[in-house]
This record gives C-alpha cells, sequence and structure tokens, in this order.
C-alpha cells in the first residue's frame, strides 16, 4: 500500500457509499444509507496522502487521529483503527452517521482543496460498524477508583461524553434522564433511518462496563435540585440537559389541531413508535397535506419522517433561501430525492383552521433578501402583498429551541444569558456555581452531537481538574 | 419499575391507587401531576395527585377508565406496577391567605382538589368544597372532602345526594351568600369553563387545572400547548393552572380530541384483545 504514489491517490475517485434508491427509502423507516463494504472502505482509505501537516484533527471537534486510522484501514487494519478512533470519539457509529464532516474534517481536508476530500465520515462509519459487527468490540474499563463521584444531568451526546471520560478516570458517575430511556436526542429527535436504534443501544452498552449508573423518570428541577444532588454527596455535577423547548412562531392559530413542533413530532414518530400504532399505544394524526416550517437538521427530519408516512404531499417552507438553509446539505439533497418539495423565501403569517379548529391552510407572504445581519445571512425581508396560501391539514414547525428552564431557573446564582443560556468558562466547562459545569446545547442554545461532544470533553477535564484540587488527588487528566 | 400498594374502586369504572414513587412523593405539592407510563409500548400520559405521604414515599391517583391508557391502569391489581412514573411535573397550586376560597371538583378532579384544600386550610383560609357528579354513586372522595375542609357542597344531576343540579348552582348559592375570594376548579372542561363564566364578572380570581394531552411532560414537545390570554403556554411547565378566564377553551377541548378516532380504535383493539385472553383463561 505504502507504495502508492501521491499522485496515485489523488488518482482514484471518491467512492459514495451506496443507499436505499429514493423511491423505496420514501416508503420505510429502513437505514437510508448502507455504508462502505471492506474493500471500497480500504480504497477510499488510500485516497489520503498522509499529509505532513493535516489539517484534518483541527476540523474535529473531539480531535479524532484520523491520519492514523485512515492509514490502518488503507492497511486493513480495521479492528486497530476502532481502536485509534475510541481513543477519542466513544460514539463513532453515532458520528459516523450524524455528523457534517462536510463542515469540519472533510472540509479542511488537503485534497479537498482540488478535488474531493476523503470520506473520512463514511470510513469512520465503516470502522465502527465492523468493529461492532465482528463481536470482537474492546469494552472500555473504568479507571481505578478515585474516591470522587460526579453526577450528570442529562443522557444525550453531552451527557454519555462526560460519562465515559469521567468513568474512565475513575470517579463514579451518575446519569439521570427524565425520560424513560437514555440517549436524549438521539433517541427522541434523530429518525432510525439516520441512525438506527440498535446503533444506539449497543454504543451505550459501554456505559454499562464502565459501571455508569443510569437513573432514569428522573426530572432535574423537579424531583431534585442541583442543590438536592450536591447534598447527595455527589463532588461535582455536569448539566447536559440540551436546548429541548420548542421555539414556536407567535403567528395566529399555531395551537390549531394538526400544527405540531418538530420535537413532538419526532419524539411521537421516534420515542415513542407512533408508526407502529396501535400495536404502540402513542397515536399521531396527520392528513393528505404536510407542511414543514424551517431549515435546519429537525426540519429535514421532520419531513423525510413526512414523507415515509405517504402522504400526497410534503412541503418545506423557509423563510430564506437555499443557500442560507443551517441543515446539512447531505440532509436536504436526501429529503428533495425523497420527493419533498421546497419554497424558499416564503414565510408563514398565519395558520387557518376550519370551524372545529383544524388547520386547512398556511397563509405565507413572498421574501427577498436585504443585507446580512447578525448571524452574517442575508436578512429576509417580506415582500407586501405578496401574500397567498398553502391548503395543508399537517404543519410542522422546526424553529430549533430555546433553553429548557426547569434546571437552569431552579438553581439560584446559576449565571444565564439573557436567552437563558447557561454561562460557563470555555477552558473549563465550569458555571458560576462551583463544581456545577456544563455542555452541549445549554451552553450554546443548539448545535450539533458532536459538538456537544466536544464540549463534553473539555468540561470533564475541567471537572477532573476541579476534583484533583479540591481533593488533592495526584492523577493528571490522561485524554482518553 | 413502581409497585401499586392498593388499589379501590371508588365508582364505577373509577380507580383510587396508592402507588410507591419515592422521589416524586419526597417533593410534590398540591397542583402538581405526574406522568406514567404502563408498559414499554404504553403511552405517557399525565394524572393528577390527589394525595402522597413523604415518608412512606407514596402517591394517590384517581384513574377512570375512559381510553385505552386508562382502561389499562384500571385493569392493573395491588401488586402490579407501571413501568415509569415521573414527576412532579407542573408549577404547585399559588396558595397564600386569600379569605374564602371555593375549590371544584368534577370526576377526578374531585381527588385532586383535596390537596389543594389542605395547603389552603393551613394557610388560614375558609375553604369551602363543591363536588358535583351525575348520580350519587358516580360522586368520588366526598367524605375526605367533608373531613378535611370547611363545608363540602354536593350536586348530583338527578339529586341521589345533595342538591339537584350542577356545580355552578352549588356556587350560585354561595356567591349570592357570601364574598368569595378564589375559585379552583379541576375537572372536565365545560365545568372549568361553566365556573369561570360565572365568576368572570364578579372579578373573582380563578384556576382552572388542564388536562392537556402530553408526551414528555417536561417542556420538550409542547404537545399541550394552550392558548392563555392570546398566548402560547406550555401547560406541563406553565401550568398546569392558568387564570380560567383567559383559557381559549374551544382551542383546548378540540386540542384534546385531536386523537379521538384513534383513541377510540384502540380502545375496541385493547378491549377486544382482552376478551380474547380471558375466554383463552
Amino acid at each position: 500500500m505504502s507504495g502508492l504514489s501521491i499522485k496515485d491517490r489523488i488518482k482514484i475517485p471518491r467512492h459514495k457509499a451506496p443507499e436505499q434508491p429514493p423511491e423505496v427509502r420514501s416508503r420505510n423507516f429502513e437505514e437510508v444509507c448502507l455504508g462502505f463494504g471492506l474493500e471500497e472502505a480500504k480504497e477510499e482509505a488510500l485516497r489520503c496522502i498522509e499529509c505532513p501537516k493535516p489539517s484534518c484533527v483541527a476540523g474535529c471537534p473531539v480531535g479524532i487521529d484520523i491520519p492514523r486510522f485512515v492509514k490502518l484501514v488503507g492497511e486493513g487494519a480495521i479492528l486497530e483503527a476502532a481502536h485509534v478512533l475510541k481513543e477519542k470519539n466513544i460514539l463513532p457509529a453515532i458520528c459516523g452517521r450524524v455528523c457534517p464532516q462536510e463542515k469540519q474534517c472533510e472540509q479542511s481536508c488537503v485534497i479537498g482543496k482540488r478535488g474531493e476530500p476523503v470520506s473520512i465520515g463514511k470510513i469512520e462509519r465503516f470502522v465502527a460498524d465492523f468493529e461492532r459487527l465482528s463481536g470482537r468490540v474492546e469494552l472500555p474499563k473504568p479507571g481505578a477508583s478515585t474516591g470522587c463521584s460526579v453526577a450528570i444531568v442529562g443522557s444525550g451526546p453531552a451527557g454519555i461524553t462526560g460519562a465515559f471520560e469521567l468513568a474512565r478516570l475513575g470517579h463514579r458517575v451518575t446519569l439521570f434522564e427524565a425520560m424513560h430511556k437514555p440517549g436524549g436526542v438521539l433517541y427522541y429527535g434523530i429518525p432510525r433511518f439516520r441512525l438506527p436504534s440498535d446503533v444506539i443501544e449497543s454504543e451505550l452498552k459501554a456505559l454499562e462496563y464502565l459501571g455508569v449508573e443510569i437513573f432514569k423518570d428522573a426530572v432535574i428541577g423537579k424531583a431534585l435540585s442541583i442543590e438536592d444532588i450536591f447534598k447527595m454527596g455527589y463532588d461535582s455535577i455536569l448539566l447536559g440537559t440540551g436546548a429541548g423547548l420548542p421555539k414556536m412562531l407567535g403567528i395566529p392559530g399555531e395551537n390549531l389541531v394538526g400544527v405540531y413542533s418538530a420535537n413532538e413530532w419526532l419524539t411521537r414518530l421516534n420515542l415513542m413508535r407512533a408508526d407502529l400504532f396501535p400495536d404502540y399505544a402513542t397515536p399521531i394524526e396527520y392528513g393528505k397535506n404536510i407542511v414543514v416550517i424551517g431549515a435546519g437538521d429537525a426540519a429535514m427530519d421532520g419531513a423525510r419522517t413526512s414523507i415515509r408516512l405517504q402522504p400526497e404531499a410534503v412541503t418545506l417552507v423557509y423563510r430564506r433561501s437555499r443557500a442560507e438553509a443551517p441543515c446539512r446539505v447531505e440532509e436536504l439533497h436526501h429529503a428533495e430525492e425523497e420527493g419533498v418539495k421546497t419554497r424558499f423565501l416564503t414565510n408563514p403569517v398565519r395558520f387557518i383552521g376550519d370551524s372545529h379548529y383544524k388547520l386547512k391552510a398556511i397563509e405565507v407572504m413572498e421574501m427577498a433578501l436585504g443585507e446580512p445581519d447578525s448571524s452574517g445571512r442575508r436578512r429576509p425581508i417580506p415582500i407586501e402583498g405578496s401574500n397567498w396560501t398553502i391548503e395543508c391539514d399537517t404543519a410542522i414547525i422546526a424553529l430549533g429551541c430555546d433553553i429548557n428552564p426547569l434546571v437552569t431557573r431552579s438553581t439560584p446564582g446559576l449565571e444565564l444569558t439573557k436567552s437563558g443560556i447557561v454561562v460557563v468558562n470555555t477552558e473549563t466547562g465550569m458555571s458560576s456555581i462551583p463544581g456545577l459545569f456544563a455542555a452541549g446545547d445549554v451552553i450554546t442554545g443548539g448545535s450539533t452531537v458532536i459538538s456537544a461532544m466536544g464540549q463534553a470533553k473539555v468540561a470533564a477535564k475541567g471537572i477532573h481538574d476541579y476534583l484533583v484540587a479540591k481533593k488533592g488527588l495526584r492523577l493528571q487528566y490522561a485524554a482518553v | 419499575m413502581f409497585q401499586i400498594f392498593t388499589r379501590q374502586e371508588i365508582a364505577p369504572k373509577t380507580v383510587h391507587l396508592k402507588i410507591e414513587a419515592p422521589l416524586v412523593a419526597r417533593k410534590v405539592q398540591p397542583g402538581q401531576f405526574v406522568i406514567v407510563r404502563v408498559d414499554e409500548k404504553g403511552e405517557r400520559i399525565p394524572l393528577s395527585i390527589c394525595g402522597f405521604d413523604r415518608e412512606a414515599g407514596t402517591l394517590e391517583l384517581i384513574v377512570q377508565a375512559v381510553g385505552r391508557t386508562s382502561h389499562e391502569i384500571y385493569d392493573l391489581q395491588a401488586g402490579d406496577s407501571f413501568l415509569d412514573v415521573v414527576g412532579p411535573l407542573g408549577v404547585p397550586t399559588h396558595a397564600e391567605k386569600f379569605g374564602t376560597c371555593v375549590l371544584i371538583g368534577g370526576g377526578y378532579g374531585s381527588g385532586a382538589i383535596l390537596p389543594m384544600g389542605r395547603k389552603l386550610k393551613e394557610l388560614d383560609n375558609k375553604v369551602y368544597g363543591i363536588v358535583g357528579a351525575r348520580t350519587k354513586e358516580l360522586l368520588i372522595f366526598a367524605d375526605r372532602l367533608q373531613a378535611a375542609l370547611d363545608r363540602l357542597f354536593i350536586t348530583t344531576n338527578d339529586g341521589s345526594a345533595g342538591m339537584q343540579g350542577l356545580v355552578t348552582d352549588a356556587l350560585k348559592a354561595i356567591l349570592d351568600d357570601e364574598p368569595v375570594h378564589y375559585v379552583v376548579a379541576v375537572g372536565p372542561v365545560p365545568m372549568m369553563r361553566a365556573v369561570s363564566d360565572m365568576t368572570k364578572p364578579l372579578g373573582i380570581p380563578t384556576m382552572v387545572s388542564l388536562n392537556t394531552l402530553m408526551v414528555d411532560g417536561t417542556g420538550m414537545c409542547g404537545a399541550c400547548r394552550v392558548t392563555v390570554g392570546g398566548e402560547t403556554r406550555f401547560s406541563c411547565i406553565h401550568g398546569p393552572e392558568f387564570s380560567g378566564h383567559d383559557v381559549d377553551y374551544d382551542e383546548l377541548v378540540a386540542r384534546q380530541r385531536m386523537y379521538a378516532e384513534k383513541e377510540r380504535a384502540a380502545l375496541e383493539e385493547y378491549l377486544k384483545q382482552k376478551e380474547q385472553s380471558l375466554c383463552q383463561a
């Protein structure tokens, strides 16, 4: 393999992972992307020119040693490559599926500057799946006990990552989860056709081997306060409660029957399995025409789950243009392939109901783009007199989330921004309350799985250093 | 698992359960609720709390078998368990010294007003209760309320117990008689609406406890959205109590019935399966 010159490597075309054809997958909930096979993965890995100053690692929020794991794949040493991945990323099968690699590692890939970047994400996914299905998964072991205990609030990506890191350092970890299943947004938010449940379950299993105690049905801020948790003897707390309060439009009719938040729509279908009603008891109601409002990842998930329910039409409505859509390019592409129609530069102004309060149409306005706003994107400006109506019986509002106030507003002394985001020291992850750290959407207001994981690593190190200082432990933080 | 310690049928198709839920029992305040799930395939539904014992770690719930999930709960026996009990959720009843308070309960609401009444009594209020039902055997918690409150008014549609009429008839009688400073109504929407309509022109602060559909119960999904005073509120974290004078009741009822057809089908399916398993046994 090492015999290949840079020229030879660059000549290899980028491999595309096979996918279920759009007309097939739009009628099922099975995984869309089928992933690389061994040969494809190896060949794709050989496209890496092993540049002396790789920039891909800096593009990864958790700092995976990308050149090393890719090289091992090229050499066919897949299980070894898996070990390299897991040094930095304990959820590689999940991240290989849901990370926006095109904005991270692959964007920084040197060969991507001239041609197409190495398909790092799909190789990561292959490696993780290979290890998982090989039955030879290397199980993580907890570190030698430090005698310290840490409580983690929320078991989404930030909480899980914090739990892994801290347990591997030898701290006793308890995860508190408000829902009936750990995983947070991985379960309730991301549809199975992007992230199958068995993948989540298998990656979460490692928590058990690390001795992490999971306490479900525990709503922190209600059943227990942050103060109660400290009183129970925990030396430190990591808050990873996410955003979790859906933003609404604040326009007339938004509570009509048939209007859902993306969170409700996705939770019913993903976590509660409304697609299997009445075998599962949670129902969902939809009509012939479904309109999804927004263009982030949750909007795509809403639109793509909708199309799988086989209504007559699913239409995505977004007030800015295609170029400003915050979702992954791949997701919008997938959605359109599956038959989702798009209406850019279109903004809802009111929901119209019938005499039974049932949604029958949305009045919208056409928009034009003006000067850039504070987000750097061109501001949408309404065009007077351009109003028209879209007939629909179901609408899904996917505008992102505000910070859920249950924990943050019930914790005296916790510094929050005006919009309710927890203020932390970005180097340690510590909040204004000594010993209370935070990571994930609760400190950003909403971002990706992987950035939550990156922040959780920072906070885990912050917690470890805090405990070392507080308890006089003779333990250095070894990045794991 | 959250075990059912005692189960008592207190009215036809209506059970009073005492369940194990130590974490909830430690913190619960009157007016709060829990979300329960019966089994792995079950839905998450909110239930009002009608009693609690912090030391024993128990909660009391009243469940009337109406839809599939409430039938499943009704069919549980002492010794059986809920898979999940989550809480305490929602904002507790606001309680202070108001003067004279009237608490009005219909159906399960007759249970929910009991802890509220005790709390208001502790704060030196004069507390009257009104409970109504179609007929005598459907009355819930009348003796307990009688024992806990200053006075209990009972109304039945057919006059088989208390005065003949509706809870609003009893409320009117009280309002004609003496000044009332605070009213809380818990139960079916038409009842809460009628109470609010009666107190609004008199300017008496009136709270109603909304039993909206919910999924997570922690603000995450917004299934429980309700319009109050023209603004969208989440019943689970902003409520469940809101000013009865400001709630958009028509919208509330429409949202509560959103899945009515599906629920009917699911209930039929459940009853059919139950019958089959009984036949086999």
